[in-house]
């Protein structure tokens, strides 16, 4: 072994000396583990195809979809690449993702690394329509019928006030990567709330089944498609109606999230060299009550994110096929 | 208040126990007068400049700006600035190629030929038992059913190791043979040991983007000091009649190192091999929030997922991938006696387990078998579930005595203040504990985190700490005294302490969390579990190091069993003591970092979103030195009046 990796080390320092043009970034892509080969008509598989997975179980729902038929169908070999939603963007640019399957906007991203850098394109919507907003527990619109007006929280801040949210009362946020304004608007819309960081969906979920439960006070980011709103019933509050471009300074947004209209992006190497892989990814489109489906499985049913996907394929034979390529 | 003598030697006899002579009670007076007028001083000011010259967090502050504007410069010229085209980008490209190479060549070995590797190695090392652990330990990974994870796991461990060996030895070397080489290099070491390992991230993605290359640099970097550590100690260590005699045969300077300065330094540097594995290894959850493959992307999504169950599990894989390599490693370091017999047998064993291994690759299925795997993820859910369920009021309770009652307090007290108030108590305060030096260094650190507008955001951080340290260090301490004084309670004590010690620190934020929700309390607790076994440890060495005739003596005359605790024992213990604060509050930080994780906020989030979102960038680099300041600072502060440099015990983080 120590002179596996003695000869590791030579190689590596070998190749660093002897190549001299410079090295660009992507370069070391067909170095990476698994180089994305989907070009080569290799023998056994068709090639390698790597698929970012961010933080939330509607974007695995998509993804586990994705790589059962690019595996099962298409004899793709798929490596998934658990990263953040903004990394992954980079990981376009380093060469260690080829896929990002759910991309909830980001303007600023695209603008960067499809415009500028050139090494993403788009690759279509997936058909979900995406919604970022404020929610409270329904027991509490009941209660309290104005609460779903903005302007009405500062009167209610006392209830949301929590050990953590410093004398505010607490908007409980999601993972720190997340697309969120609430920070910002909090302060623009002047509330008496301070943003708090769960730190993951599934925080937010055991948030709220506990506040419906338990019937505890609770204002947070939410979205969908999310399955939950199958199990609990949320009610969203009502902030100053989203126009086009209100919210292009993200330091002076004071209006609502836009409606989001879910799409795909991959990278520029994998656009031109994909093959089916791409083509498969191109023509994925399905409806968020089919993403809830496969994510219901996969997190209230004890299903592995492969197991939840073969059964959806499996009962939805003539969706997936409109899907494959020619 | 600042040349208040501080007591370095404990009384070799204790004082008699109830009559203090009068002189004596006097002396203790005076002592004790600078310290309450200072904290007197402190108070006064406190209520007199409250809510003035505070610095209050400005996430639009210059200072971000400008780093994101750095990073947008990187970002652009990445591909056609020279130091990127022929220095960054070619370490990048041949750090991935080496990562690629190993990576290649463990998958390519297959299950049983990495088995039959181990074994052969463990046999070399060590013999039967070793090769056995070896084998099972890694059979073990496979049965757990992360055998692909691990592979990459100890792929990445394995170049970052190799990578820290090829600089770290022979700068040791170096440090080990130049006083003035030695003097640049430890500070630079104490410092990137004590650096939470969160703040070296933002970084590294700066220049080297993100995948397994970044990650095996990250881990290098953090495994890196260990190994020069050892190696300088290990060359400082040969005997110098052994070098003399070397030079009076002749031997060049070349020769005297090769032939006997290393030879004889061999097995101390196979310690530091073993320290940087550890060390490498503790870095596999934290690199997986920069897409590093392996063991450490489970546990980061089953953090995500608040599964208990499931970051338990590959935490225990790393710890099995950290037993063997730990084995190996230790027994290759001792002196190997026998003759030519028994290095035959040695490399013979090696041979043929590594070749049985090897040969059973074709045979068996290429990946690891599914049906000798087995399920833990559900039981243990189950009990986490029940515990729930059930002790929901209890757990709340716990949370909001100490968010109410500790943190909330402290952290407004901290945030109002001015912070010119803070910093000088800070400065006092070390000076005091720690000497002149000390103080002005951790006063330095403080200004450096207004410096980078991120005091409020520091001062949050340092609440946390701080409640958590007071609370690891009480239990530590109690812990410590009852292993010190029953054999029985140690005997139980030490492998509950040991597996604390070798998981993942990852891994404790998950129960933590399911059982306190998120927040700063939460953090609290794991690192309670993160630090209390190193402060436990070292205050029962501390106290059993005491010598038996001391205590013996001190029984004779008369002194009660808390009598000899307290004014024999624990003043005797005191540099342990001192060092298990130490590290008790440094590990205490890197474990509140992380917790930002679980919504403990501060500038530990800081860091994670400026991984996380583009606008955040420059705040999280300025958060990661701030942390680095913070770091500093504590550690310059407990670090003791004698100026003795802390030894670094700091395993996983």
């Amino acid at each position: 072994m120590k002179k596996l990796r003695l000869i590791a080390g030579v190689i590596a320092l070998g190749l660093a000396a002897n190549a001299c043009g410079g090295a660009k970034v992507e370069d070391d892509s067909n170095a990476a583990p698994s180089a994305s080969a989907a070009g080569s008509a290799a023998a056994s598989a068709a090639g390698t195809v790597k698929i970012a997975i961010n933080p939330w179980v509607g974007y695995e729902a998509d993804a586990a979809v994705l790589a059962y038929l690019m595996e099962h169908e298409l004899g793709y070999k798929v490596e998934k690449v658990t990263l953040a939603e903004e990394p992954s963007w980079q990981g376009m640019e380093s060469g260690d993702v080829d896929v990002v399957i759910e991309n909830w906007g980001h303007e600023d991203l695209k603008k960067k690394y499809i415009e500028e850098k050139k090494v993403a394109v788009e690759a279509g919507s997936t058909g979900n329509k995406g919604v970022i907003g404020w929610y409270v527990p329904e027991w509490m619109a009941q209660k309290y019928p104005d609460i779903t007006d903005y302007k009405n929280l500062n009167k209610y801040a006392d209830l949301f006030k929590t050990s953590e949210s410093g004398g505010k009362g607490q908007l409980l946020d999601g993972d720190p990567s997340y697309v969120t304004n609430d920070e910002a608007l909090v302060k623009n819309l002047k509330l008496d709330y301070k943003v708090v960081y769960a730190g993951s969906e599934a925080a937010l979920i055991k948030a709220a089944k506990q506040a419906t439960d338990q019937k505890k006070p609770l204002l947070m980011y939410f979205y969908e498609p999310q399955w939950l709103f199958n199990q609990v019933k949320l009610v969203k509050i009502n902030l100053p109606v989203w126009e086009e471009g209100c919210d292009s300074d993200p330091k002076k947004v004071a209006c609502d999230y836009p409606p989001y209209d879910l799409d795909k992006i991959v990278s520029k190497k994998f656009a031109d060299t994909g093959g089916k892989a791409f083509d498969l990814v191109k023509n994925f489109q399905w409806t968020n009550d089919d993403q809830n489906s496969v994510a219901d499985d996969m997190t209230n049913n004890g299903m592995s994110a492969e197991d939840a996907a073969k059964k959806w394929v499996e009962a939805n034979a003539a969706k997936w096929q409109a899907w494959m390529p020619k | 208040m600042v040349s208040a003598p501080v007591r370095t030697a404990p009384p070799p006899m204790p004082p008699p126990a109830p009559p203090v002579p009068g002189p004596a009670r006097a002396r203790r007076l005076v002592r004790w007068a600078g310290p309450a007028a200072g904290v007197v001083a402190v108070v006064a000011l406190y209520a007199a400049f409250r809510g003035t010259a505070v610095l209050p967090h400005d996430d639009d502050a210059a200072l971000f700006h400008w780093l994101n504007d750095a990073r947008d410069w990187v970002d652009a010229n990445r591909n056609s600035s020279p130091i990127f085209l022929y220095v960054v980008n070619y370490i990048r490209l041949g750090v991935a190629e080496l990562y690629t190479l190993v990576q290649g060549g463990l998958v390519a070995l297959g299950w049983p030929g990495l088995i039959g590797l181990a074994a052969g190695l463990g046999w070399l090392a060590g013999g039967w038992r070793i090769a056995l652990v070896a084998a099972a330990g890694f059979a073990g990974v496979g049965v757990l059913g992360f055998w692909e994870a691990s592979v990459d796991t100890l792929a990445l461990t394995l170049s970052a190791v190799t990578l820290s060996l090829l600089i770290g030895i022979p700068l040791g070397i170096w440090a080990g043979r130049s006083a003035r080489v030695r003097r640049i290099v430890t500070p630079v070491l104490d410092v990137m040991q004590i650096m939470p390992t969160f703040s070296y991230l933002s970084p590294i993605l700066l220049l080297f983007l993100i995948g397994p290359a970044s990650a095996t640099i990250a881990t290098m970097i953090y495994a890196m000091p260990p190994a020069i550590r050892i190696t300088a100690l290990a060359v400082q260590r040969v005997p110098g009649v052994t070098v003399e005699a070397s030079e009076s045969l002749g031997a060049t300077g070349l020769q005297t190192l090769l032939k006997v300065r290393l030879p004889l330094a061999l097995n101390t540097i196979m310690l530091g091999v073993n320290q940087t594995i550890a060390a490498a290894l503790s870095m596999v959850p934290l690199v997986a929030l920069i897409a590093a493959p392996g063991l450490g992307v489970d546990l980061i999504r089953a953090l995500a997922r608040v599964n208990v169950g499931a970051a338990l599990v590959p935490g225990v894989a790393i710890v099995l991938i950290a037993i063997v390599l730990d084995r190996v490693t230790r027994s290759a370091a001792r002196r190997r006696e026998g003759g030519r017999r028994a290095r035959a047998v040695r490399w013979g064993g090696f041979a043929v387990l590594t070749a049985a291994g090897i040969a059973l690759t074709p045979a068996l299925a290429t990946e690891f078998p599914e049906q000798w795997q087995v399920q833990v993820v559900r039981p243990i859910n189950d009990v986490v579930d029940w515990i729930e369920g059930h002790w929901y009021v209890f757990t709340g309770f716990l949370n909001d005595t100490v968010a109410y009652g500790l943190l909330n307090p402290l952290q407004d007290v901290l945030t109002s203040a001015p912070w010119w108030l803070v910093t000088a108590a800070v400065l006092a305060f070390a000076w005091r504990v720690s000497g002149p030096a000390a103080g002005l260094v951790a006063a330095a650190c403080l200004v450096g985190v207004a410096a980078l507008h991120l005091w409020e955001h520091g001062m949050e951080t340092l609440t946390i700490v701080l409640v958590a340290s007071l609370i690891t260090i009480a239990v530590g301490l109690a812990l410590g005294v009852a292993a010190a004084r029953s054999r029985w309670f140690a005997a139980g004590l030490r492998p509950v302490l040991d597996a604390a010690q070798t998981m993942p620190s990852f891994s404790y934020l998950l129960p933590a969390v399911a059982l306190f929700s998120n927040g700063r309390f939460t953090a609290i607790v794991a690192s309670l579990i993160y630090a209390v076994p190193v402060v436990a440890r070292l205050v029962e060495d501390g106290l059993r190091a005491v010598p038996a005739t001391v205590i013996e003596a001190a029984r004779s005359a008369g002194s009660t069993d808390r009598q000899v605790l307290w004014k024999v024992q624990l003043p005797m213990a005191r540099n342990s003591l001192l060092l298990a604060a130490n590290q008790g509050i440094v590990m205490t930080l890197a474990m509140v970092v992380i917790g930002a994780l679980v919504g403990a906020g501060a500038l530990g989030y800081d860091v994670v979103a400026g991984i996380a979102q583009q606008e955040d960038y420059g705040k999280g680099f300025a958060a990661g030195v701030a942390l680095v300041l913070l770091g500093v600072m504590l550690d310059r502060i407990t670090q003791g009046a004698n100026g003795r440099r802390s030894p670094h015990k700091k395993r996983n983080a």
